[in-house]
């Protein structure tokens, strides 16, 4: 086989080979998430995160708005400092409400943003204050039969 | 009486363990010898397009037509299991997880080891036999530089591409199986597929693996073909090793890259 069949053949070779791995990059994969758009952090600490994992979407009316960048133990507060990495496109009021959502009953779990009304936003490194804890399903259950053994009681 | 069998028989593991570790040795050796006549390989350029011709653009109706059959069996197998979770949807991110990260350069590595590399280790061994590299040596001109040099920059070339092609046909037939014939929906097969896999880590560490396994799949095909017993017998010794211990070093190097890549995910 003389040289140019052969070139020709490796051109094709690399060239569907370096196709086959953009289509894994843009079709299979999702390229986006390696842009890293300038972004902004925000605190919130939770008393229970529940199944809550590092790069957990953050959502504001179901959309992604950031990840979720650390989440570590406070031992003067006993409860859970959550550091969220947020776009810079977006701002959230002073009085945002942040809590852990699951998507569906045994979805990711994720943080949702409710803003609220105030005219101040939150700024680099701020903290939100209002914040509502991963409902663990156990803890229902339980709450669910006491109730139901104290109101058979009463009777 | 005793004593001498348990000599007799320390003796014979002293000997097998120097053989390894000098073989060992010598491999390093010749990997490093490799790298160092690297660039006559690309300088003759011409010498490497030709070895990624054979063991890249040959193997590629294996890798292409084995990553469609096991892309359609994971579709096949993983809905079946999916749906019993009543998770059916996630059969697109189940499937190229899979693929991206482990099938695609396993597999693609194991067919690339047993097309490639056997024929790569079973060459050099006959031009061994048949006195060729002697020759060479004879005309001042560098077997490595000319014969083993190019084969190993082919495989290392050619690997990352095959793994690529392999993922891409099995996503390919998992499509078909999952939504051509079970009838997942199409949108939710790419969008949770999209969803579920991130460029970095799963994808960037698949291209990672592939390029370490062509790398050693290469190396362990022009060294036992090097070092192989100038004889028939010889030749065809050195072509199941080559086989079996680049399948090994596949598997095991896989595991290792593994835990350090997604260990913490």
């Amino acid at each position: 086989m003389n040289r140019s069949t052969i070139d020709l053949w490796v051109g094709i070779f690399v060239v569907i080979g370096i196709g086959a791995i953009v289509f894994l990059a843009l079709r299979v994969g999702n390229l986006t998430s390696l842009q890293t758009s300038p972004s902004y952090h925000l605190e919130a600490a939770f008393d229970n995160i529940g199944g809550l994992k590092l790069r957990a979407p953050v959502k504001a009316a179901g959309v992604v708005v950031g990840r979720v960048e650390q989440v570590r133990f406070d031992p003067k507060t006993y409860q859970a400092a959550v550091t969220m990495k947020i776009d810079d496109g977006y701002q959230f009021s002073k009085d945002t409400i942040a809590s852990i959502l699951t998507s569906g009953l045994l979805g990711e779990v994720y943080i949702g943003l409710d803003a609220g009304g105030d005219t101040q936003m939150l700024a680099d490194g701020g903290r939100i204050t209002k914040t509502q804890s991963a409902v663990v399903l156990e803890k229902l259950i339980g709450q669910f039969l006491f109730d139901k053994a104290a109101a058979g009681g009463g009777k | 009486m005793p004593a001498d069998a348990v000599a007799f028989l320390l003796r014979r593991v002293g000997r097998a363990t120097q053989n390894s570790v000098s073989r060992l040795g010598f491999a390093a050796r010749f990997f490093a010898l490799v790298l160092y006549h690297s660039p006559a390989a690309f300088k003759r350029i011409g010498l490497t397009m030709r070895e990624i011709y054979f063991s890249g653009v040959l193997s590629l109706v294996i890798i292409m037509v084995s990553g469609m059959f096991v892309g359609m069996v994971l579709g096949l197998q993983g809905y079946d299991a999916l749906n019993k979770y009543g998770a059916g949807d996630s059969l697109g991110i189940f499937v190229g997880l899979s693929l991206v990260r482990e099938l695609g350069p396993v597999v693609a590595g194991l067919l690339f080891a047993s097309r490639a590399g056997s024929a790569v280790t079973a060459e050099i061994g006959l031009m061994k036999t048949t006195e060729q590299i002697d020759a060479m040596e004879m005309m001042a001109v560098d077997p490595l530089a000319r014969i083993v040099a190019p084969r190993f920059w082919g495989g290392v070339v050619s690997m990352p591409l095959l793994a690529a092609l392999f993922s891409v046909a099995g996503v390919f037939g998992a499509y078909v199986v999952g939504v051509r014939l079970i009838g997942v929906d199409n949108g939710t097969f790419w969008g949770n597929m999209r969803a579920g896999i991130d460029f970095w880590p799963d994808i960037t560490n698949g291209i990672i693996k592939s390029v370490v396994f062509g790398t050693a799949v290469s190396l362990i095909a022009v060294f036992e073909g090097y070092v192989a017993t100038p004889t028939a017998e010889g030749v065809s010794t050195a072509t199941t090793r080559t086989v079996v211990g680049a399948s090994l070093a596949i598997l095991a190097l896989d595991f290792i890259l593994t835990v350090f890549m997604f260990r913490g995910v």
